[in-house]
């Protein structure tokens, strides 16, 4: 990789080179934490966090690691802070931390975090390494919350649990999507925001891996 | 890569540095934050329990519910007898720390239920319950019991609050399940929880025997028991039976159907 600037490090992972719609990672928490968009946000702000904060802790010890335990090294960096983050929202926002329950934990888990640690942070110094990490959290974020936005609009009639249509079931006119408010849906939307990015940047449009061949044998009358 | 890194005595006091660090860190968030998580675990539990015995604003503030919640006593309850047990009984010095769901894990503490007994699903039932009462002017006004029982998806944890006859349902709510949102979830809809108020447990021929029943299409008006009657989740018959099983478990004989009777005849 080519010396970044650190506005390209910030800024490129949130459209460009977009974690999620791009790599394709991280899509377990993206199912499970969008039904709405306060449990979304407090989830962004916890993935920011961790993965800007196991990068920069990650990229300072860079040159100590031994190359045979780097995995286990990050790994370590990576679930303490997960911890502590877990802690902090148990303490202040224990309503929404109850909500998120075992999704804050399995941030661990989270491909992107230990992604951008063996990927960006190995190599590079600490700053662009902090930034890289706000940037991929950022662009995580920004597709976790356009599939909230459209779970919890249609789903539940609501946009941060202020209710903008108001449901049937509470006395008013619309019948909301029982879908939306399942898992699977985001799969849906994720796949039509993924659409909707490469109609718009056909650059990350990938390259078949085959091509079917014509069909060549003549039939048999 | 240099191989000065790369040795066995380096790797491991490099692993071993790391561990000390990371643990000290974790440690240090984990003791600093307890008094705060403690805090709100208390309070979560309280405010469920005034929600239940619908004495609970939607913006009571921390020091509201604390105030509120003092007016109730905390009781232990033996389920058997449905008289009230002293704390040291079950090993603790304040009823508020006695926990009877990591009680029902406990052999000692408490017994299986056979599957004809079991209609709530919840295999072990705690010998002894935390219940809360309110009194004004030395008369009980209120009990609020919990119930927990099996849905579709998960158990429901709730809690049901009864007036002074210990018969008129005054609230119920569930604070902890996994049914499905938007069908099975509604158990938490302030609407459906609504209709609840003012239904009655018993009949008053049989006061031990509980006749709650959830009905689908709605509660007729001209039946002679809907005052026992609910209307069902709509697209959540399984919810809803698991919610009829699980209060009239609780509120029969191997529930709380003892103390309640004794409550009624002013024996405890």
């Amino acid at each position: 990789m080519a010396e970044a600037s650190a506005k390209q490090v910030l800024l490129e992972p949130i459209f460009s080179n977009n974690p999620i719609a791009l790599q394709i990672l991280g899509i377990c928490s993206a199912l499970a934490v969008t039904t709405s968009m306060n449990v979304t946000i407090v989830m962004c702000i916890s993935v920011i966090a961790v993965t800007a904060f196991s990068n920069l802790a990650v990229s300072l010890v860079r040159t100590q690691i031994p190359n045979s335990i780097r995995i286990i090294v990050q790994m370590t960096i990576i679930a303490s802070l997960v911890i502590v983050v877990d802690q902090v929202l148990k303490a202040y926002a224990y309503e929404i931390s109850k909500q998120l329950s075992v999704f804050v934990g399995l941030i661990i888990t989270n491909c992107i975090v230990m992604g951008r640690a063996e990927g960006f942070a190995m190599k590079n110094g600490p700053v662009l390494s902090f930034l890289d990490g706000i940037g991929n959290g950022l662009g995580y974020s920004v597709l976790l919350l356009f599939v909230a936005f459209f779970r919890e609009l249609l789903g539940a009639g609501s946009l941060f649990g202020l209710s903008l249509m108001p449901v049937v079931n509470e006395g008013g006119w619309y019948i909301p999507n029982g879908l939306l408010l399942l898992p699977p849906s985001a799969f849906f939307i994720i796949g039509l925001a993924i659409w909707g990015l490469r109609s718009w940047k056909p650059e990350q449009v990938e390259q078949p891996d085959y091509k079917m061949s014509r069909h060549k044998a003549k039939e048999a009358f | 890569m240099s191989n000065a890194k790369e040795t066995v005595s380096r790797t491991i006091i490099v692993a071993l540095a790391l561990c000390i660090v990371c643990s000290v860190v974790v440690s240090t968030a984990a003791v600093m934050l307890k008094p705060a998580q403690v805090t709100n675990q208390n309070l979560d539990i309280k405010s469920n329990i005034l929600a239940a015995a619908g004495m609970l604003d939607a913006d009571a503030s921390p020091a509201e519910i604390e105030e509120l919640f003092q007016r109730f006593d905390v009781r232990l309850l033996d389920l058997d007898t449905g008289e009230y047990v002293d704390p040291e009984t079950v090993g603790v010095e304040d009823a508020m720390k006695y926990d009877m769901y990591k009680a029902a894990s406990d052999p000692a503490m408490s017994e299986t239920l056979s599957s004809s007994e079991d209609p709530a699903g919840i295999k072990r039932r705690p010998n002894v319950a935390k219940i809360f009462t309110l009194s004004e002017n030395g008369e009980l006004t209120r009990v609020v019991l919990p119930v927990h029982g099996y849905g579709l998806w998960s158990t429901l944890y709730g809690f049901v609050s009864l007036e002074g006859d210990a018969n008129t349902i005054e609230g119920l709510g569930f604070y902890a399940h996994a049914e499905t949102p938007g069908l099975g979830g509604e158990v938490d809809n302030p609407r459906w929880k609504q209709q609840w108020v003012g239904k009655t447990v018993y009949d008053a021929a049989n006061m031990s025997q509980p006749q709650i029943r959830l009905v689908k299409g709605g509660v007729d008006p001209n039946d002679q028991n809907k005052e026992h009657k609910v209307d069902a989740l709509s697209g959540a018959t399984l919810t809803s039976r698991g919610v009829e099983q699980l209060l009239n478990y609780w509120m029969g004989d191997n529930g709380y159907a003892t103390f309640l009777q004794k409550l009624r005849q002013g024996e405890v």
